[in-house]
This record gives structure tokens, C-alpha cells and sequence, in this order.
């Protein structure tokens, strides 16, 4: 069974704290490997696309001569993808990456906004620190070992890393909002929920999770007809959640 | 009325106000984008702020464990960050760093600065007198290929554009240089005895080299190879040192509640000075890629080259590159 959350708790103006669940070992590792294939990927692009069109024919040999212009437009644009990959992105899209918004993450300053430009630069120069001695062992001890799961370079900038709930939607409020029925806040939910997944359930699966939620909450079975069986448990739902 | 009943009838009553979290929600997103320079947008983020503060609150006591929870969690979250930090222009954050940011902890850590710069001065003089009237000893701070070099009447840097390429030279030091200033900051957090070290030993390396040289009457030559990347470069180490020094006597010194808060903070502060640090040593391996080993270049155009670049660090740390002094009097 996995640890709870650990939550980022910001006092706030209003009495209510803003919590944000911090992100473990296995979200930071998810993520970093994402970004570090797609700036893998990238870079080798770059080079590749690079030394056909420096060479003019299927070949991505370096030239035999030191020369400027193969380390100018070849190596240096792909080295600088590998390298900067974080830095660049980091500010650009405000603590996050492609990397971190695949894997559900985002960075934060400890007062729970977005970081300054300053704490993106700062971590990021730290990752040279944490990237020691290989495979960012120094980075992922300190990730294990602090309570708020933080590299070096976090603790020098003042970041952490957390869940995204930007993907966290609201159930469809007509169907969500409960009556004096038998429908409580939850079951209006789960309801909804059910409703808002119909199109992307098989018939066998709508009809056996249909049938568990009007058991649990006092619903009646379709009468049978000759009609579309599907239609006759989405309407009997239907009829639930709007029940008053 | 029952408890169960009083219960859906609060949670029904909260559930309808869904309208107004989406509408609250998506202004929102709109001012942390960017997207709006609405006024009206703008003056209804507060109204937001406390009715999502005030519907998360019975979100949390009537639905504890529901999607509607999670919801009102993350746009209040999301509202609190745009109320408390504005929209994100990338080009104002990196203003506001260089402009202000960097030049106030360089004022911060100016006895810091000066204090490292003394030690490194030291170290060298130290260094020079030393293998100046023991010769022998440089064998303790250079390589054997080094001193066989010299004394053979050459210096290393000799022909090193025939091995290296400049481009490939260039990415080889700065990488290098950027470690070694990592490495200085981070042996502070030795209780600043690391940075000691560093910065003496590197201190006491430079002036033994330069004695030894200077018996072999290389002296002028390899100052004409340092002066052009040197200045900045061993600025550079000096500030590095600064920082990790700071960083140092905030966990010898305590100036907040906990020893590991103070270095938090200490780190915090004096990290971003590094950020100037690492920029301005790509420009040093530059320098000393290009400049440095080409014999093409007169000893005047070093020397410029070497001021320009001391000068342009100093406007830098000072904020002046980014109009400081103007927005000061503004």
C-alpha cells in the first residue's frame, strides 16, 4: 500500500489554507525520464538533420578538418537542446515541461505560486551538483531523503514539485447536484460520472455498473421492452440523478 | 429535518453554485496566462478568491472525498497564485533579476566578496613567494608535463589551437570553470571551510605557476595569455566563494529558527548570484577559446578585451547593464 500524500499547506488571507499534494520519488523519476527522452530525441534530430545537410549525402561523419561551421550548426544547436532543454522550457512555460504536464506535475515556489525566474535558473544550475557522481545519484538520495522529496537544487532555489489538479473537473452540475431523493453529494457523483463515461464503456460494462449504482441508491431496474436496452439503463440513471 | 437530509440539502445548495467556480475558475486562468488585460477580470479575482475560499471550506466538511472537492482545491489553488504572484512575462521575471535581484545580493555579500577576494590575494602572493624561493616545491601545485614544458622555454598554451579547435576548446573550459565555481559554492556549505580551502589552493596554484614561469623568464607571455579571460574568471571563483561562504556561516551562525531553515534561506539568497556567475563564464570560455591562444591577437586587444569584459561584469552585478540607475531616479 503506497504512502498518503504529503500536502504543500500555504496559509492564505482568508482562514483557509491552499493545499497542494507534493510530488514522490516516482512522479519526479516519471517525469524527468519523459523529458529526458524527448530532449534526447530532439538533440539527435538536430544533429542527424544537421550533418546530412553539412555533408550533402547520407553521412554523419565529422569533417577530417577542424572546422567551425560543422561544430556551429551541428553539435553546438544539439548540445544546447540537451543542456538547456530545462532551463529554456522551465521559464518558458512557467515551472513546467513537457515532461512535468505528461506526468501530472508542476513546480511551485514554497508560497505556492509560480516560481521566479531567478529560483527556475538557480535550480537548474544545480543540477550539476545533483547530477553527481552519475544518473543524478546525488539528487535522487536527497529526493528519498527529504520530507518534501527535493533535489539540491529545490532546497537552493526554494522549489518542490507537486500534482497538477488541472485535469480535476467538475462532475456535469445538473446531474451532480443532489435532490431530497435517495441521492446523496457522492452518489450524485458517482452518478454523473457513469453518465459522462457511457460512450467510452462497452454495452456488458454500462449495464453492470448501472445496475450496482440504482442498488445502491434505491433506483429501479429498466422495465424490459423491445427497445435499446442501453437507452432504458442511461434513462433510468438519468431519472436518478434528476430525482427531487 | 434529519441530519442525512440537512446534509444533502447543504451539499445540494453548494453544488449549484458550480456555475460560479467555473466562471471564477476560468477568469482565472485568463489573468495567469496573460490572455486578459481586462479590468473587470482583474477586480473580480479578489470576490473569486473569497468564494472559492469560502465554498472549498464546506467542499472540504460536506464532500471530503468527492470530485468537486478536488476541483474547488485546484482552482482556489490556481487563484491563489495569480492573486498573489500576477501574470508571468518571461522578459520582466528575467528583468527583474538582473536588474534587482542579482545586484542586491551581491550587496548583501559585498564583505563576503571582499573577504574571499583578500584570501585568494593571499593565497597567491603566498604562493608566489613561496616557489620563488623554493623552486622545488612547484612540484606540489603542477603537473610533471607542465614543468618539463617550461623548462624546455615554452609555455603549455603554446599551440593549443593546432590540438583543439576554439569551438571545442571553448565548451571544454567553460564547462570546466562552471564546475569549479559550483564546486567553490558548494564547499561552503562545509561550514564555509570548503570555500577556504578552494579558494586558497587555487590561490596558492596560480601564484606558484606564475613564479615558476617568471624564473624561466615566461612570465610576460603567460600574463598576455591570461589577462584577456583571466579578470572575469578569477572574479568569478572569488564570487562563487562569496556565496558559499554566506552560506557557510548561516549553518555556523543561525540567523533564523533552525540551522537547516537558515541555509535554506541562506542558499536561496546567494544562489542566484551564481546565475550571473555561470553566464559570465560562457563568455570567459569564449574568451579563452578564441582570444586566449591565438598568437594573432596583440597584447593591446587582450588587454582591452580583458577590461571590457572586468567592466562589463561589474555593470552587471551593479544592475546598471539593465538601467538600474534610470529606474532608481524614475
Amino acid at each position: 500500500m503506497s504512502a498518503p500524500l504529503r500536502d504543500l499547506t500555504v496559509d492564505s488571507v482568508t482562514g483557509i489554507d491552499v493545499s497542494l499534494p507534493v510530488a514522490g520519488p516516482g512522479a519526479r523519476a516519471y517525469a524527468f525520464l519523459l523529458d529526458w527522452h524527448i530532449r534526447l530525441i530532439v538533440a539527435l534530430a538536430w544533429f542527424v538533420v544537421g550533418a546530412l545537410l553539412y555533408n550533402g549525402r547520407p553521412s554523419l561523419a565529422p569533417p577530417l578538418s577542424n572546422d567551425a561551421r560543422w561544430f556551429g550548426t551541428v553539435v553546438a544547436p544539439a548540445l544546447a537542446i540537451y543542456f538547456l532543454y530545462h532551463c529554456v522550457l522551465e521559464l518558458a512555460m512557467r515551472g513546467s515541461t513537457p515532461g512535468k504536464r505528461m506526468a501530472g506535475v508542476r513546480l511551485v515556489a514554497r508560497d505556492g505560486g509560480s516560481p521566479s525566474a531567478g529560483a527556475l535558473l538557480t535550480r537548474n544550475v544545480f543540477r550539476l551538483v545533483d547530477s553527481l557522481p552519475l544518473c543524478y545519484g546525488v539528487g535522487l538520495i536527497s529526493v528519498v531523503l527529504t520530507r518534501d522529496h527535493l533535489r539540491i537544487g529545490d532546497m537552493a532555489a526554494g522549489t518542490l514539485l507537486v500534482f497538477e489538479r488541472a485535469e480535476a473537473r467538475l462532475p456535469g452540475s445538473a446531474a451532480a447536484a443532489p435532490g431530497a431523493g435517495h441521492l446523496d453529494a457522492a452518489g450524485a457523483e458517482i452518478v454523473a460520472e457513469l453518465l459522462e463515461r457511457w460512450s467510452t464503456l462497452t454495452p456488458e460494462a454500462r449495464q453492470r455498473l448501472a445496475r450496482q449504482v440504482l442498488e445502491r441508491y434505491g433506483g429501479g431496474e429498466p422495465a424490459a421492452s423491445g427497445g435499446d436496452p442501453d437507452a432504458a439503463w442511461r434513462a433510468e440513471l438519468e431519472r436518478l440523478a434528476s430525482s427531487r | 429535518m434529519d441530519g442525512a437530509a440537512r446534509q444533502r440539502a447543504l451539499s445540494a445548495s453548494l453544488l449549484q453554485r458550480a456555475g460560479l467556480w467555473r466562471e471564477a475558475d476560468a477568469r482565472t486562468r485568463r489573468l495567469s496566462s496573460g490572455r486578459s488585460d481586462d479590468a473587470a477580470d482583474a477586480t473580480h479575482l479578489a470576490d473569486d478568491y473569497r468564494l472559492l475560499a469560502h465554498d472549498l471550506a464546506r467542499a472540504r466538511t460536506l464532500l471530503p472525498d468527492s470530485r468537486t472537492r478536488e476541483y474547488l482545491e485546484a482552482a482556489y489553488a490556481r487563484a491563489h497564485a495569480t492573486l498573489h504572484r500576477g501574470a508571468w512575462h518571461i522578459g520582466s521575471e528575467l528583468l527583474t533579476l538582473f536588474r534587482d535581484e542579482i545586484p542586491a545580493v551581491v550587496r548583501s555579500l559585498r564583505p563576503y566578496i571582499i573577504w574571499s577576494t583578500t584570501i585568494f590575494a593571499l593565497a597567491a602572493l603566498a604562493g608566489y613567494a613561496l616557489v620563488h624561493r623554493y623552486p622545488e616545491l612547484i612540484a606540489l601545485f603542477a603537473s610533471p608535463d607542465l614543468i618539463a614544458t617550461v623548462e624546455r622555454g615554452k609555455l603549455w598554451t603554446e599551440g593549443l589551437l593546432n590540438i583543439v579547435p576554439s569551438s571545442v576548446l571553448s565548451v571544454q573550459i567553460l564547462s570546466r570553470n562552471i564546475s569549479v565555481s559550483l564546486f567553490a559554492y558548494c564547499a561552503g556549505f562545509l561550514f564555509g571551510l570548503g570555500t577556504l580551502y578552494i579558494l586558497g589552493l587555487n590561490g596558492l596554484m596560480l601564484g606558484a605557476v606564475f613564479a615558476f614561469v617568471s624564473r624561466h623568464g615566461l612570465g610576460g607571455p603567460l600574463a598576455s595569455f591570461i589577462v584577456a579571460h583571466g579578470c572575469v574568471e578569477l572574479s568569478v571563483l572569488c564570487l562563487s566563494g562569496a556565496a558559499g561562504a554566506a552560506v557557510g556561516e548561516a549553518l555556523v551562525r543561525p540567523t533564523h529558527a533552525g540551522r537547516i531553515e537558515s541555509f535554506r534561506i541562506a542558499a536561496l539568497r546567494s544562489g542566484k548570484l551564481l546565475i550571473a556567475c555561470v553566464a559570465l563564464l560562457v563568455g570567459c570560455g569564449l574568451i579563452e577559446g578564441y582570444v586566449s591562444p591565438n598568437p594573432g591577437v596583440a597584447l593591446w586587444a587582450r588587454l582591452g578585451v580583458g577590461v571590457g569584459y572586468w567592466l562589463f561584469m561589474l555593470a552587471l552585478l551593479s544592475g546598471r547593464l539593465f538601467g538600474r540607475r534610470a529606474a532608481r531616479l524614475r
